[in-house]
């Protein structure tokens, strides 16, 4: 077998980008070894927002604040020798009451308590009345209740990142092989010691698990239950306008259905203007595993929940519209860290919506483990263990 | 024929395809609705004016026949100005497809057992220094300009690229009064020696050609051949037009001349729409002959899918007369599929046709050989040439990503660099980017990869949030 890394990375989204080039940084030897080609999965779908706004107080909220702190050092490193990864510091906005019919008096109750408990956990956040909304977001719709401003959330181009990690990474000496499928794991008494691909063995000190939705497949190669499911989402572009939405926006519904597991669909209203002038609108959660086909009602309900909130939209024409399959864990937490059950094997996946978000944090993490260093937040709430009797209850229940 | 009654078909397209396709089934019984986003129908070969006082340009009889016989019959409802931006096929497998349609009167859908898309194609584009400057433009723009609305794209004007389409635009352009400084072909016309059975067998295309060669000498056109142009700049107040000899591959060798004019339109053959058709799921090929991504049919026009049939130029490009014939053998095997013509009907009516779209595909193929666009071109462009017009990525940023950053598939290339992510989403620059990246990235790449698109042409999101009235 051709020489043996310290790590392989599977998957070249921006988990695994990102696993990458801080492990590499730090001196390991790292081969990326991707089925497809760059951004295949979830990261050439996603939206690239960097939010704490969605966050209630706890570990993920800790990730995410730590994670953006990281995203603006990591962008100003790239930067100037890898090319513009688009980060905006340009803030969240989140609205409640919108239209006709809506409880805005138990909705600014609910944003209220939100504030409070973030602001607690070290989230900026500001109360805003109608008049307030609009003066951030004039052409937004005069019939809401108010909204939270949260200056902290950010946005970048998650292609654009994802690509200039891995190429970062590699002028630290990373290995990138594209059109290489893990097929199975190299063993050695219970120990993961590298992967077997269709090009031929890996031999490996540790291997990090950066497989996305397919991560659950990935796992079970080692033997490893991990629970993480594809979650479809559907995202409407438009063609490019000047300038219309100034913040990421959405209705207080959103934080309601990331935080669900349903499995039906699920839509709540997500708009944002990009640097190229175009409009992503969002968002839709199903739980239909790898289906690819496409769904009318999703989309259609996206575009009345864009519109309601942006009159203005309705005359701007919609260009694209994709899907992609987010990375569900059951507990809405990652999963980041050494496996305590197959040695060998490190988890860094499950993020679901927050992936972009959340890559550097969770690539730090993993670069401490590997390192042998103290992680600069405890892993525990990630733990990839902690589903193992959930796991079994779920299965006798059903 | 079993007591099914009249089935409900769909024609998407009022070209000569869907024209025919709509005919022959309404002349079996089926009740047709056709949808076309023109204001008239007749889609590119038989464009109608849509502007008062322009004249009709002179189509053969048998055209004119077809536009009034589908006008009159009583079965087919022709709606203009009806875009269809998006579709879903059935979800309970029984075939056929749900339309969205955007028209006049707003949103609307159209769910019918049976569909036949004849969307046509588009011009293909390449692109070279200066094909972006105000003045370029394509060939048949510069046509659909003239016959829809009377106007010319400049008094001098070059004609410039591959295909007897140019013949047709040049011949086009100076019966309207433009000056036709010339016709740049890059083919050595003597190609078609080479090809004697498939000219034969088309008497009709070759009496086409001597009437455009005539109307090129009554005018006094020159006709340059093996040449190309290879750039455009912007002189005075007009173009100038850099024409240098090309070898079979199309690298160009020495400079032949300086053209200047107020316009050059450029053909290199066109592109099929084929995204209504891969929205739905049906399969696609590469056609051998000109290498564009084209639907897979039966020889009656069926697609993969169950109650989807596809006519004309999105099955292969190959002309009027063969999308006629195209469109006619889709509508007798969509009046099959509504239980109108049992196989025995079937087999009688469309055996002549499939004989006669034989010996036509058989000149597309030669007209296709004989004008090939092989890569030469990647070499005319310089790093700061635009290949998506859209999101203005250069030739230059292009190439640089894909060896920087080490992309080697379209998805990627589009994410990274944003080629064709614009407004055209591709459709303008898509193949002629995975052209570039096949060489850049030494991997062939798939067209459907550009081709994907649920929503097939833009659309107010307005529109997208209501549901609309069914049809
Ligand atoms: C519509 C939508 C909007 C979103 N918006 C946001 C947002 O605004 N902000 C945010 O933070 N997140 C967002 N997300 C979530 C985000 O996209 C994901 O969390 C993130 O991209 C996950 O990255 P990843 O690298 O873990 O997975 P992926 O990008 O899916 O990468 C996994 C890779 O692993 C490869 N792979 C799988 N199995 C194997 C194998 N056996 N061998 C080799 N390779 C393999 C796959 O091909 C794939 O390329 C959104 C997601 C969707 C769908
Ligand atoms: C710009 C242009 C000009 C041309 N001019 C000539 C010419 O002058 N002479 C000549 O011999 N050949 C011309 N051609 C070649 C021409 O394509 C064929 O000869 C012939 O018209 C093909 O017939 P068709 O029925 O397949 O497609 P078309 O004639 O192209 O008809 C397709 C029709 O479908 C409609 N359509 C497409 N998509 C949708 C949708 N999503 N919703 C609603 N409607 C839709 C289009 O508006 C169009 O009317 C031209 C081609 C182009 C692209």
């Amino acid at each position: 077998m051709a020489g043996s890394f310290d790590v392989v990375v599977v998957g070249a989204g921006i988990v695994g980008a990102a696993c990458a080039y801080a492990c590499a940084r730090r001196g390991l030897t790292v081969v990326v070894l991707e089925r497809a080609g760059l951004v295949a999965g979830a990261t050439g779908s996603g939206e690239g927002n960097l939010l704490v706004s969605d966050k209630l107080p706890g570990p993920e909220l800790e990730l995410a604040l730590f994670s953006n702190g990281l995203w603006r050092r990591w962008a100003a490193e790239l930067g100037d020798r890898y090319g513009d990864i688009e980060l905006e510091a340009k803030g969240g906005l989140v609205v409640t009451g919108v239209g006709p019919g809506a409880d805005g008096a138990a909705g600014l109750a609910g944003l209220r308590e939100t504030a409070r408990a973030q602001s607690a956990a070290g989230v900026l956040v500001e109360l805003l009345d109608p008049a307030g909304v609009r003066e951030r977001e004039p052409a937004i719709t005069p019939e809401l209740a108010g909204g939270l401003y949260y200056p902290q959330d950010m946005q970048l181009m998650p292609a654009k990142a994802t690509a200039a990690l891995l190429a970062a990474a590699r002028d630290h000496g990373a290995e990138v092989r594209l059109r290489t499928e893990v097929t199975g794991m190299l063993r050695d008494d219970g120990r993961v010691v590298g992967v077997r691909t269709g090009a031929g063995p890996v031999a490996a000190g540790h291997v990090v698990n950066a497989a996305g939705a397919w991560a659950g497949k990935l796992a079970g190669l080692a033997g490893a239950d991990t629970p993480v499911a594809p979650r479809r989402g559907f995202i409407l572009v438009t063609e490019p306008v000047p300038p219309l939405v100034r913040h990421k926006v959405y209705s207080a519904d959103y934080l309601a259905n990331v935080a669900s597991g349903d499995a039906g669909l699920q839509t709540s209203t997500v708009v944002e203007g990009t640097p190229a002038g175009t409009i992503l609108i969002g968002a839709t959660r199903e739980l239909v595993d790898f289906d690819r086909r496409h769904n009318a009602e999703a989309v259609r309900r996206m575009a009345q929940g864009a519109v309601r909130l942006f009159p203005a939209l309705a005359a701007v024409r919609a260009m694209r519209v994709y899907h992609g399959f987010r990375p569900f864990s059951p507990d809405h937490l990652p999963v980041i860290g050494t496996d305590p059950r197959i040695p060998g094997l490190v988890h860094a996946h499950g993020h679901e919506g927050a992936g972009i978000g959340l890559a550097p944090a969770t690539a730090h993490l993993v670069a401490q483990v590997l390192t042998g260093e103290r992680p600069d937040l405890p892993l525990e709430p990630f733990d990839p263990a902690r589903f193992s009797s959930e796991v079994e209850t779920a299965g006798a229940a059903a | 024929m079993s007591g099914g009654g009249t089935g409900r078909l769909a024609v998407v397209g009022a070209g000569p395809a869907g024209l025919a396709a709509a005919l022959a089934a309404a002349e079996a019984g089926a009740e047709v609705t056709v949808l076309d986003l023109g204001q008239r129908p007749g889609g590119q070969y038989l464009r109608q004016p849509t502007v008062d006082g322009v004249r009709p340009a002179p189509h053969p009889a048998r055209f004119a026949d077809l536009l009034r016989r589908v006008g009159t019959h009583p079965r087919v409802t022709v709606r203009s100005g009806h875009q269809v931006w998006s579709a879903e096929p059935a979800d309970d497998g029984t075939g056929g497809a749900t339309l969205r349609l955007s028209g006049p009167a707003g949103p609307s859908t159209l769910a019918a057992p049976v569909v036949v898309l004849a969307p046509g194609g588009y011009d293909r584009v390449v692109p070279f220094p200066g094909w972006d400057l105000p003045g370029v433009v394509t060939a048949g723009a510069a046509q659909a300009l003239a016959k829809g609305q009377g106007v010319l794209v400049g008094r001098r004007v070059l004609v410039a690229g591959t295909g007897p389409f140019l013949l047709v635009v040049a011949a086009g352009l100076a019966s309207t009064g433009a000056e036709v400084a010339g016709v740049v072909e890059a083919a050595p016309l003597r190609r078609w020696s080479r090809h004697p059975l498939a000219v034969a067998g088309a008497p009709g295309k070759l009496a086409e050609a001597a009437r455009h060669f005539a109307a090129l000498r009554r005018h006094r056109i020159p006709l340059w051949r093996g040449q190309a142009v290879t750039e455009v700049a912007e002189h005075g107040s007009g173009l100038r037009a850099t024409v240098r000899r090309v070898d079979a591959d199309w690298w160009a060798g020495e400079l032949t001349r300086n053209v200047e004019v107020d316009a050059v339109c450029v053909g290199y053959g066109f592109t099929p729409s084929v995204d209504l058709a891969v929205a739905l799921g049906c399969a696609t090929r590469t056609d051998p002959a000109d290498g564009s991504l084209v639907v897979s049919v039966d020889e009656l026009g069926r697609s993969s899918v169950p109650g989807v049939l596809v006519a004309g130029e999105a099955t292969g490009v190959g002309g009027a007369d063969l999308a006629v014939e195209e469109g006619r053998l889709a509508g007798l095997a969509a009046a099959h599929r509504l239980g109108l013509l049992d196989d025995a009907g079937l087999a009688r009516a469309s055996t002549p046709v499939v004989r006669r779209t034989a010996r036509q595909r058989r000149f597309a193929a030669a007209m296709h050989r004989v004008h090939r666009v092989p890569d030469g071109w990647t070499d005319w462009l310089r790093p700061e040439t635009v290949v998506c017009r859209c999101e203005e990525v250069t030739a230059g940023r292009l190439r640089a990503d894909v060896a920087g950053y080490g992309l080697d598939d379209i998805r990627a290339l589009k994410l990274v660099t944003r080629v064709g992510m614009g407004l055209c989403q591709g459709r303008v620059c898509g193949r002629a980017a995975a052209c570039l990246l096949a060489a850049a990235s030494g991997r062939d790449q798939p067209l459907e990869d550009f081709a994907k698109r649920q929503i097939v042409m833009p659309v107010p999101l307005g529109i997208v949030a209501e549901e609309g009235p069914p049809r």
